[in-house]
């Protein structure tokens, strides 16, 4: 039987309830939202929190898609299955209705949050892997006010991020550009597991058709989520093409890096992140381009 | 801590320790061992009980989260004596053998037919992937599912 260990339990009522109640009980508190990293590790006992401070109240104030003409604002309370049947960010940004399609199960997206899913850190996280290919930037807000701060910077190693002990992320911006589109895969070993490995592919295309900026991020080949500068410098200027393409996934390929584990060899998952490079960057293109012509 | 919630529409209020999870507070506190408690790590889901009318898994929720909000468990399927058609599916379709997966089954069963009255095959088995069962292969389960929505008034 597993379970979490003694814990004292508080409910914020507001961001900066939250934050004080973090502040005033010290580095031994942590947030809980959809609680669906958090609860399963103190079961097992990796996390031994002695207050648990649960923010689920602020959902209403912190669970929202506002699409502006340059930015997309997410609220960190945004639970999957919000994100999954929005609509509104399917239009703009594919790739999160691509990948809420297969993170979990229908039950743990009633839980799950987006500022949940960040902040676990999990390199083999999808969220991750979608804000880092769109580009997002993480809002936190502490008691001495907001910084904003890019997705690179976020994580700073595996289960680890910049957010502070008396801090909160509270929102996810994501900037829109003209013509662009984006589109995410996964190859996992079932329904709704973790992913062998999964990539996120984002393409923007100039007055000519070609290729104005690209963006790959990869989930489950590094101690974090991986981020492929080296595709973007050499997509960058060139034609839309299956050579394109292929390139892209060998550079891919060529910089993740994979460990072998239960879920599959190294050598198997750097050919996935080859092969997902290419299947995304290809999905992403045709869309942006049928929304061109459209 | 003491904690108020609505279980199967009575509300209840219990003493209980912060770190009690749903699934026992249900089970040990409330004696609702309808709820079945399974793997304990949110993969197999037969403790999933409806959650403000949506499916959750019961192992990976505080009882003390629950507080304020409504929780509903097979044993409020039946009213007078009459099951839910739902249930009524699972005996009409043979959609189970040994049991265990089954009260989770038809909670996740009745929320999708609450949401979608007239499901397709593929919605149906999105909205049990969350849930394992050892037994069926899922066919008949798909297939007690599919009466239930032809039947929303049950068996006459």
């Amino acid at each position: 039987m597993q379970v979490p260990a003694p814990i004292e339990y508080e409910r914020a009522t507001s961001v900066d309830h939250a934050i004080g109640l973090l502040e005033r009980l010290g580095e031994e508190a942590r947030l809980i939202a959809g609680g669906h990293s958090l609860l399963p590790m103190m079961k097992l006992r990796l996390a031994n929190p002695e207050y648990l401070v649960d923010i689920n109240d602020l959902h209403d104030e912190l669970s929202y898609v506002r699409v502006g003409p340059t930015e997309v604002r997410i609220g960190a309370m945004t639970r999957h299955r919000e994100l999954l049947e929005s609509d509104e960010l399917a239009a703009v940004c594919p790739i999160f209705r691509d990948a809420e399609r297969v993170i979990a199960d229908p039950p743990v997206r009633n839980r799950g949050t987006l500022g949940g899913a960040l902040c676990q850190a999990d390199p083999s996280e999808d969220l991750s892997s979608v804000c880092t290919t769109l580009d997002a930037s993480c809002v936190i807000r502490g008691t001495g006010g907001e910084r904003l701060v890019s997705m690179d910077d976020f994580h700073v190693g595996p289960y680890e991020t910049v957010v502070g002990h008396a801090e909160m992320l509270i929102e996810v911006r994501i900037p829109v550009r003209p013509r662009g589109s984006s589109a995410y895969a996964k190859v996992d070993r079932r329904a709704g597991d973790w992913a062998v490995t999964a990539a996120g592919a984002a393409i923007w295309l100039d007055d000519h058709d070609a290729i104005a900026d690209a963006r790959v991020g990869l989930a489950a080949v590094g101690p974090n989520t991986t981020g492929i500068p080296e595709v973007s410098e050499a997509l960058r200027g060139r034609r839309p093409s299956e050579e394109a393409w292929e390139l892209a996934g060998s550079i891919a390929a060529a910089q993740c890096r994979p460990v072998t584990d239960s879920r599959g060899s190294a050598d198997y998952k750097r050919h996935l992140a080859g092969e997902l490079t290419r299947r995304t960057l290809r999905t992403a293109w045709e869309r942006a381009s049928a929304e061109g012509a459209a | 801590m003491e904690i108020t919630l609505t279980v199967n529409g009575e509300q209840v209020t219990r003493d209980v320790e912060a770190r009690l999870l749903l699934v026992h507070f249900l089970r040990d506190e409330l004696g609702l061992t309808g709820t079945h408690w399974g793997c304990d790590t949110s993969n197999c889901g037969t403790c999933v009980v409806l959650y403000d009318d949506e499916p959750v898994k019961s192992c990976t929720v505080l009882a003390a989260m629950a507080a304020g909000h409504d929780v509903r468990t097979v044993e409020d399927l039946e009213y007078d004596g009459v099951l839910d058609p739902v249930q009524q599916g699972f005996m009409e379709c043979h959609g189970l053998q040994c049991g265990f997966c089954t009260s989770g089954m038809l909670m996740s069963a009745r929320a999708l037919l609450d949401r979608d009255p007239d499901p397709d095959e593929h919605t149906i088995r999105e909205a049990i992937s969350g849930q394992i069962c050892r037994c069926t292969g899922y066919a008949s389960i798909v297939r007690s599912i599919q009466w239930a929505a032809a039947h929303p008034e049950g068996k006459q």
